[in-house]
């Protein structure tokens, strides 16, 4: 991607070299998703987990990853979709998050990972206000690259909310639907 | 490489002097007590003593009476490290044998200056 | 080359906490009356250690309160001052203020200046008047900066000259020096003087050879030789005289202005051989004769090795190693542990030829990892003794306060545990014995009321059992009245008052969060920390408290902890799809389960009669909401029965698999506590399996009672008939 190419989609200031950051994006229901690549730490093929009791739906287990016992959350479900069968294309995305004041390693199912793209500040849009209808903290932005929009996903807020501090058998996750539907 | 005994009951100080010297090319070698000293003493040539004073089971100035017993270490120079600047002990060190002593605290400019004296 | 030596501040704290320990330990002795001659020695020595170290890294406030405490001390040791329960007050109150001293330098904050201030004052009040408050002189510090190169304190010559003001004589200095005969025997050479001349200043040198005898009354060990030295330039008198200062009483010297020197014949005859004026050379001077000593040199000279364990010796056979290696190499342990029960899940798998040899391998080399599993557990064991000797003072400044004599008596200090256990058995360990004399022990006139000798006797011992350390606090006091004790439960809610307890249960009930059986919560064992804080943390530890009591005779509290944190001895169980590790510590019994005995008690929750008892038993899936495979609840297969807090649980299982040692993995570090589940661990095939926890499973089981009763509540009442838990969810 050259930053000529980005040039057309630009509605604001024109400074497209300034702060321009990598990003990794995933698809979940026809979505496009991305996270800073630095928080990316490895993308696995699914395998079984071990299931912990009394966690949210959308948290599905443990893995072991070479010694280290890692969560697995799903994320249409945390997004309040229904789940999927998970198939050979079905991801793992690992991710180094900031929650409950350190840092931790969890892993991320998702329907299959899609690019790597550059990112400036300046192709990065605050999302809209959809009012009270869709929560929206987890969103960082939105960006339009090569038409397409991109759903840039604040990581750590999606993992702190209600995941930790969470006890015994909490209640059903509070939906989380994306801010656009195809 | 000239070979030099410490000897000190304080963990910090033998640190501290093996550092120092060791950084200037000694070799050391340490002891916590008397009785070490003079054990290891036996099995290398040392060509400087540098001994504490206070110690258990055996104190400074007795080991360096006892070194001075050993042939091969009638004439070698010994130094007594000690805090107190009192005439009496440094009487009492010589009358032992001892060739000098260096007054705690001492930085290691002056630890190696001394050194140099007495070690070609 | 300026050295930083801000790399030794860290050994020197720790070798000054341990010397702290020492002078403890020994000023208790002392106050007990039980103390050895080496037992002032060993306290002055501890104090001295810490002096010099302060000096030369410029703590200047610990330097001074060690100068002064040392002082005290040695006058003690002297004989001149007698260690008077007071004076061992005022050294103690002095090992507090240098603890607190050491602490704050260490973080880097201000000193207390006035308690230390009020500390040496109290000290320098003891001083004799062979040794006033003026002579308590302030050791030098090292000077930071380049000093001059002879770092001996310079000490005035011999007044031979006269003494003329240290004016610096632009023309320089003239010196006659002659050796003594036997100077070289003390290790001085005189040459290495003369160089140390010559780097002041231009030196001409004529040496005087006039006593040096012929070829056969030469003796190669003594010095014949003197010189007269000429040495040009601007050094000092003090400069010059320094070169000389090890060698003061070895020689004849005298140091004259250059300009105008006479030039002295050579000094008088040669002194006899026998020795000259100076120090006479018998080996076995028992004193200088400057300022007598009467006590021997004892101190000095043991003679040999005279039994008893010394301090420095355990140093003779060990090295510091950071706390962040060893537990890199135990870490390593557990992956090779991991890894060594794949490979023999593999080769059970395995049928080719040749495999019986590939499983003796194998079998060797699980007890090859098993024996160096052990080996580096070990390394981080400590002896318990570690934490017991806080409580010698402890007990002392406690029974003190509260008007009341104890005894205390240590056994099995070596017993080796890990080094986190350790740390985190101390507080609830603290906690244990402040309570058994708040408490258990009477005061002395309730004791001779009772009959009983007016000191009480407190008991701290510690044993290995079976894979576990076991710490038995105990008195011999008024033990723990159970009536007393369910009263105030009552009084305080914390059980209903028709409720029916067995014994045991109702010692338990001191571990309840909110009891307290003190009217006015005494500050000693009271406030903010209670009982409950106690066996939580024991708790954490993946150990049990046990409560054995008699009234009027004492209690014993006895504290059972594993032996180390990261692996446990675990009990493999299948329940549907899923394994999970129950831990060896938690399991009473397992009984096969028959389905007769199993009743539900007002169609909640479900108990097991086993023999004469009643245990609530617990469906796991129940409790973790599980919405797998709900097949049909066995209530055949095998119940577990397993212990928790002081309670006991029932829980289903369909299989024992095997036992094991297991490596702990914490859930916690990327994800977060779960209730139930004190860890995770790697099993052979590379799954991961939960490791449950008794005490969370007892809770979540009432929780789930509860969710069973109210959902119970809320149902018409024409479903409620024949509903049988389980069902719900």
């Amino acid at each position: 991607m050259t930053s000529a190419a980005y040039a057309g989609t630009l509605t604001q200031s024109a400074d497209d070299t300034e702060g321009k950051e990598q990003y990794l994006s995933f698809i979940i229901a026809n979505e496009e998703y991305a996270v800073e690549i630095l928080r990316v730490q490895e993308i696995k093929g699914w395998d079984s987990v071990t299931e912990i009791p009394n966690t949210p739906p959308y948290v599905l287990g443990v893995m072991n990853m070479r010694g280290t016992i890692v969560p697995i959350i799903d994320l249409r479900l945390r997004f309040g979709l229904k789940t999927v069968e998970y198939k050979s294309t079905t991801v793992v995305i690992v991710l180094k998050v900031h929650a409950g004041g350190r840092e931790r390693v969890m892993g991320f199912v998702v329907d299959a990972v899609s690019d790597v793209y550059d990112i400036g500040r300046a192709q990065h849009k605050p999302p809209p206000d959809f009012g009270t209808a869709v929560e929206t903290r987890f969103l960082r932005g939105l960006a339009t690259v090569e038409d397409k929009m991109i759903i840039l996903i604040d990581i750590d807020y999606l993992v702190d909310v209600d995941l930790l501090g969470a006890g015994v058998a909490p209640p059903p996750a509070p939906t989380l639907a994306p801010p656009l539907v195809a | 490489m000239a070979c030099i005994l410490t000897v000190d009951d304080s963990a910090t100080m033998r640190q501290m002097l093996t550092f120092t010297l060791e950084t200037a090319g000694y070799q050391v070698i340490e002891a916590v007590n008397g009785t070490e000293a003079l054990a290891k003493a036996g099995q290398v040539r040392a060509d400087l003593v540098l001994t504490d004073v206070n110690m258990p089971l055996m104190d400074g100035i007795t080991l360096i009476r006892e070194l001075r017993k050993l042939p091969q270490y009638r004439f070698t120079p010994m130094l007594m490290l000690t805090t107190e600047s009192s005439p009496e002990k440094k009487q009492e060190g010589k009358a032992a044998g001892a060739t000098g002593w260096l007054v705690k605290p001492f930085n290691p400019e002056q630890l190696l200056a001394t050194i140099r004296k007495v070690l070609p | 080359m300026a050295m930083d030596l801000t790399q030794f501040h860290q050994i020197f704290f720790e070798e000054s906490l341990e010397g702290i320990a020492t002078m403890e330990a020994g000023l208790l002795a002392l106050a007990a009356g039980g103390a050895e001659a080496e037992t002032v020695n060993d306290i002055f020595r501890a104090a001295h250690s810490i002096k010099g170290g302060a000096a030369t890294f410029a703590f200047t406030e610990i330097a001074h309160l060690t100068h002064v405490m040392e002082t005290l001390l040695d006058e003690v040791r002297a004989g001149h001052t007698e260690p008077t329960p007071a004076v061992v007050e005022a050294l103690l109150a002095g090992v507090d203020c240098l603890r607190a001293l050491l602490q704050a330098q260490k973080l880097g904050v201000a000193a207390d200046e006035a308690r230390r201030a009020t500390v040496e004052s109290r000290l320098i009040g003891f001083l004799g008047a062979a040794n006033p408050a003026g002579q308590a002189t302030t050791p030098t510090a090292a000077t930071p900066s380049a000093p001059t190169p002879t770092a001996a304190v310079a000490t005035p010559l011999a007044p031979d000259t006269p003494s003329t003001p240290d004016t610096n004589n632009a023309s320089g200095w003239r010196i006659h020096f002659r050796p003594h005969r036997h100077l070289m025997q003390s290790g001085n050479d005189p040459l290495r003087i003369l160089q140390e001349l010559r780097r002041l200043g231009e030196a001409r040198i004529v040496a005087d050879t006039s006593a040096l005898p012929g070829l056969h009354g030469l003796d190669p060990e003594d010095c014949y030789l003197s010189w007269r030295i000429d040495l040009l330039g601007s050094p000092s008198r003090a400069e010059v005289a320094d070169c000389f200062a090890w060698v003061e009483g070895d020689c004849d010297l005298d140091i004259s202005p250059l300009a105008g020197a006479p030039d002295l014949p050579a000094l008088a005859s040669p002194p006899s051989p026998g020795g000259p004026s100076g120090l006479p050379r018998s080996s076995a001077s028992p004193a200088s004769p400057a300022s007598p000593k009467p006590s021997a040199p004892g101190p000095a000279t043991p003679a040999g090795a005279e039994g008893g364990w010394t301090p420095g010796l355990d140093r003779l056979t060990s090295i510091r190693v950071e706390i962040d290696k060893v537990d890199a190499l135990i870490n390593m342990m557990g992956e090779l542990v991991i890894t060594q029960a794949m490979l023999n899940q593999l080769s059970e798998q395995l049928e080719i030829a040749g495999v019986e040899k590939l499983r003796d391998g194998l079998a060797q080399l699980a007890r090859n990892t098993r024996m160096l599993q052990e080996s580096a557990m070990g390394i981080r064991m400590l002896p318990i003794g570690v934490s017991f000797k806080r409580f010698p003072r402890l007990v002392h400044d406690l029974s003190e306060r509260l008007g009341k004599k104890a005894l205390l008596r240590l056994s099995g200090e070596q017993t080796e545990l890990d080094k986190t256990v350790l740390e985190k058995i101390s507080d609830p360990l603290v906690h244990l014995v402040r309570n058994a004399l708040d408490h258990g022990i009477e005061l002395p006139a309730a004791r001779r009321a009772a009959g009983k000798p007016e000191q009480g006797l407190l008991t701290l011992n510690a044993f290995h059992q079976g894979g576990n350390i076991i710490i038995e606090v105990s008195d011999d006091g008024a033990g723990i009245d159970r009536e007393r004790v369910l009263a105030h439960a009552r009084a305080r809610g914390l059980i209903k008052d028709d409720e029916i307890l067995t014994e045991d249960r109702i010692l338990d009930l001191i571990f309840l969060p909110g009891f307290t059986t003190s009217h006015t919560v005494s500050d000693v064992s009271g406030r903010g920390v209670g009982m409950d804080v106690v066996r939580k943390n024991i708790k954490d530890l993946g150990g049990v408290v046990e409560i054995r009591t008699t009234p009027g005779q004492g209690t014993t509290f006895r504290v059972r902890l594993p032996l180390t944190l990261s692996i446990l001895d675990g009990q493999l169980v299948r329940v549907g799809e899923e394994i999970y590790i129950l831990p060896l510590i938690s399991i009473v019994e397992s009984v096969q389960v028959d389905p007769r005995q199993l009743k539900s008690v007002a169609s909640r929750s479900e108990v097991y009669r086993l023999r004469n008892d009643y245990i609530p038993v617990a469906r796991l899936r129940d409790l973790f909401h599980s919405v797998s495979d709900r097949a049909a609840l066995r209530d055949d297969g095998l119940l577990v029965i397993a212990e928790g807090d002081g309670q006991r649980i029932g829980l289903f299982v369909d299989d024992l698999l095997s036992q094991q040692q297991i490596v702990i993995k914490s859930l916690e570090t990327n994800y977060q506590r779960v209730e139930g589940i004190s860890g995770a661990t790697i099993l052979g095939d590379g799954r991961v399996a939960l490791i449950l926890d008794v005490a969370g499973l007892i809770a979540l089981s009432k929780g789930w009672n509860k969710e069973t009763s109210d959902a119970l509540r809320d149902l018409p009442v024409s479903d409620r008939q024949g509903a049988t838990p389980g069902v719900l969810t």
